[in-house]
């Protein structure tokens, strides 16, 4: 059914149902995500797309359209909010860009400069996690996990249908765990998509990496905002 | 009662050193000493990681030297992943070549940067001027042309080295068994030609030929002063080719002495058979030396001087380079030159010896391949891995060990600054004595010749050195009860 929503002031037209986000890349409006994928079920988890609907903060992979609805992206204090959302993912890990191999293909590193993000003003936590380095081919580089989820529903055993990737424990304590013998049994194409699914630098593919020269690295060739809005239907 | 003499820098930055002198009731130097600090943590920081990261993080120890970090490492992995020592290979010829220009590129630059902005002027202006002419900014005022060509020098070593690695500071290139890009015609011909706002290769040995000849002048000029200022013995440690003549990024180590006979030579794996640390408890940094000679005799000298010494002869490729080494050995009659301040001389034919390297490999069709990496198979992992290039401060090794998981469970560097340290506290004695000696009163001329005698190492304290061209120090006099009589700062 076609409806009427406003978006950053502007009247749009679109189908009712359809997740806010995706009607805002749509219409061209760039909205930053780091849990959430186009064309897979929402988690909810990181709120980095948190938007205004009828005067309400919402995270907009979360949000259905209806008709009437008013919406709020490109407002100082959403910009800032958003921005003091990345922030926090920053400060609560163990960040090192540099000589991080997934830097110029990380989201979080992208979404970060799009949210125009310098330094946290939020105190780094500096939590001590231990790395996971059991499994044959992949390597948990816990310091730079977000706890997005994305592992946890969309990496499944292809025989079993079971769960790869759990987190465990809750708050400050949580911690991504693999299991060891249904990872053992991934087939390399499957590594690959799990590290590529990784919004972070967590999932790694043991033994590879810097494969692509600085310049060359995936969003260092397109943005995050061109690759989001391209994806857009229009 | 003796006296104590401290050389402090003001600002504690990594990489910071001090001076200790102790005097005795006469102003006699009972001892000299240079205290450095070392990079403990770094060592520590990457156990755990992957081992396919170690280059990445450990080449940011240095903000100058990174690419020896970086490509020491690299070699490292090529032996645990088993393209190295083990099994007797070597990287694909295209894939070193490529490694070979970042180092050359690097070797320029960080030459350069010591060369011009901190000797330079101290050749120009003298030892004794005032620290506010005696740097570059000095330069300016009085050479405004050669600090423009000095810029566009070292911005043309900039540019091979993000050409090769990316970035002009950590970038990345070298992944286990080889390297991750080539040369496009279009990077090499910017490098070779030049353009906007570039130098062409030839411009750039032109000039670096300039820049020997500024030594020529002023060792002709205060050839006594310079031949005499803190001549120390040590032998010379250098990386050699099948020649035994210097290779910057591979071969086996060479020790010669001062007749230039072979003390010892060996494959760099086995460094640790051959050399020992002595500890003291006045250095963090510690003292490497010749097991077979012991300490006083096996002390070595790395870096320009003693790459110099080791070699007899550079290749015909770089022609203008083996003059120059020809009339530098010419003038000790083909023995070892333990003259500290010819190290200077030695940097700067080494500046020369880089352009003329780097142009030949700009030449070669071998850097446009496409094919750059191997990959050994898993029976190949050996796990643990050495790795030792000629950094420009001289030679450097890195030593990892890695579980079959992948994390790194150990790591030793043995840097340049290391291998320097007793011949760096010879020439601290040597030049106390000389300007020290019999005097109670600390003048700025005895805080330069200190400056100066430690500068010709370039060491690691560079950090600390290369803020303004001069070394922030205090100088304090203590006496044996530790109460402070003098005291001089800037
Ligand atoms: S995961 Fe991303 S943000 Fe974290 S260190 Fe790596 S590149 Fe940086
Ligand atoms: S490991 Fe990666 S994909 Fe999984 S929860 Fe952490 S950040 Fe998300």
């Amino acid at each position: 059914m076609n409806i009427r929503i406003t978006l950053d002031g502007k009247e749009i037209e679109t189908t009712a149902g359809t997740l806010l986000v995706d009607v805002a890349a749509d219409n061209g409006v760039y909205i930053p995500t780091l849990c959430y994928q186009r064309g897979k079920p929402c988690l909810g988890t990181c709120r980095a797309c948190s938007v205004r609907v009828n005067g309400n903060v919402m995270a907009s992979c979360t949000v259905p359209v209806a008709e009437g609805m008013t919406v709020e992206v490109d407002a100082a204090d959403l910009n800032d909010m958003r921005k003091a959302l990345v922030e926090l993912l920053f400060a609560e890990g163990n960040h090192n860009c540099p000589s991080c191999e997934k830097s110029g293909r990380c989201e979080l590193q992208a979404v970060g400069y799009e949210v125009g993000m310098l330094v946290s003003r939020f105190p780094y936590r500096f939590p001590p996690r231990t790395r996971e380095h059991v499994a044959k081919y992949i390597w948990l580089e816990r310091d730079r996990c977000i706890f997005c989820q994305r592992c946890v529903e969309f990496v499944r055993d292809h025989e079993t249908g079971r769960k790869i990737f759990t987190i465990d424990d809750r708050g400050t304590h949580a911690s991504i765990e693999i299991d060891v013998a249904l990872a053992d049994r991934m087939p390399p194409e499957q590594v690959r998509e799990a590290a590529e699914l990784c919004p972070v630098g967590c999932i790694i593919a043991k033994g590879v990496g810097y494969d692509k020269p600085i310049g060359q690295r995936k969003f260092e060739v397109k943005s995050i905002r061109e690759r989001t809005l391209e994806r857009s239907r229009k | 009662m003796s006296r104590k003499l401290v050389i402090d820098p003001v600002t504690r930055i990594e990489g910071h050193g001090k001076v200790t002198v102790i005097l005795d009731d006469d102003n006699r130097v009972m001892d000299a000493k240079l205290h450095v600090v070392e990079f403990r943590g770094f060592e520590k920081f990457i156990q755990g990681h992957p081992y396919w990261e170690a280059p990445m993080l450990m080449q940011r120890i240095c903000g100058i030297c990174f690419v020896s970090h970086h490509l020491c490492g690299a070699k490292a992995l090529d032996d645990i992943v088993g393209v190295g020592h083990a099994s007797g290979m070597r990287i694909l010829p295209a894939a070193e070549k490529i490694r070979r220009l970042g180092h050359y590129g690097q070797q320029l630059q960080s030459h350069t940067t010591a060369y011009f902005y901190l000797i330079v002027p101290e050749m120009l202006f003298g030892m004794d001027a005032p620290p506010e002419q005696r740097n570059v900014l000095g330069l300016v005022e009085a050479n405004p042309g050669l600090v423009k060509r000095v810029v566009a020098l070292r911005k043309w070593g900039q540019e091979v080295i993000k050409t090769v690695f990316g970035k002009r500071m950590h970038g990345i290139s070298s992944v286990p068994g080889g390297v991750n890009k080539h040369l496009s015609i279009e990077e090499r011909d910017r490098l070779l030609k030049g353009g906007d706002d570039l130098l062409s290769v030839d411009q750039v040995i032109e000039y670096a030929l300039e820049g020997l000849e500024l030594f020529y002048d002023f060792h002709e000029k205060h050839r006594k002063e310079v031949d005499s200022f803190a001549e120390v013995p040590a032998l010379n440690l250098s990386l050699v080719d099948e020649e035994g003549n210097v290779d910057y990024y591979h071969g086996k180590m060479r020790i010669v002495d001062k007749n230039k006979s072979v003390i010892a030579e060996f494959d760099y794996h086995d460094y640790l058979e051959h050399f020992a640390e002595a500890t003291e408890e006045w250095s963090y940094m510690k003292f490497p030396y010749l097991k077979a000679l012991g300490r006083e005799a096996g002390s070595v000298r790395v870096g320009p001087l003693g790459r110099v010494n080791v070699t007899r002869s550079y290749g015909e490729n770089t022609p203008l380079a083996k003059a120059a080494l020809e009339r530098f050995h010419d003038y000790t009659d083909g023995k070892a030159n333990d003259m500290t301040l010819h190290t200077n001389w030695a940097r700067a034919i080494e500046i020369l010896h880089s352009a003329e390297l780097i142009k030949e490999l700009l030449n070669d069709p071998a850097l446009q391949e496409e094919s750059l990496t191997l990959t050994p198979p898993e029976s190949a992992w050996t796990g643990e891995g050495i790795g030792v290039v000629e950094a420009p401060r001289g030679t450097l090794l890195h030593h990892y060990r890695a579980n079959r998981e992948g994390n790194v469970t150990f790591a030793n560097l043995v840097v340049a600054t290391t291998q320097n340290n007793t011949v760096m506290n010879r020439t601290v004695r040597s030049v106390a004595d000389k300007y020290l000696d019999g005097k109670a009163e600390i003048t700025e001329g005895m805080m330069n010749a200190i400056e100066v005698g430690i500068r010709a190492y370039d060491p690691c304290l560079s950090c600390a050195t290369h803020a303004m061209g001069q070394m922030p120090l205090v100088i304090s006099v203590y006496d044996t009860d530790g109460r402070l009589i003098d005291e001089r700062g800037r």
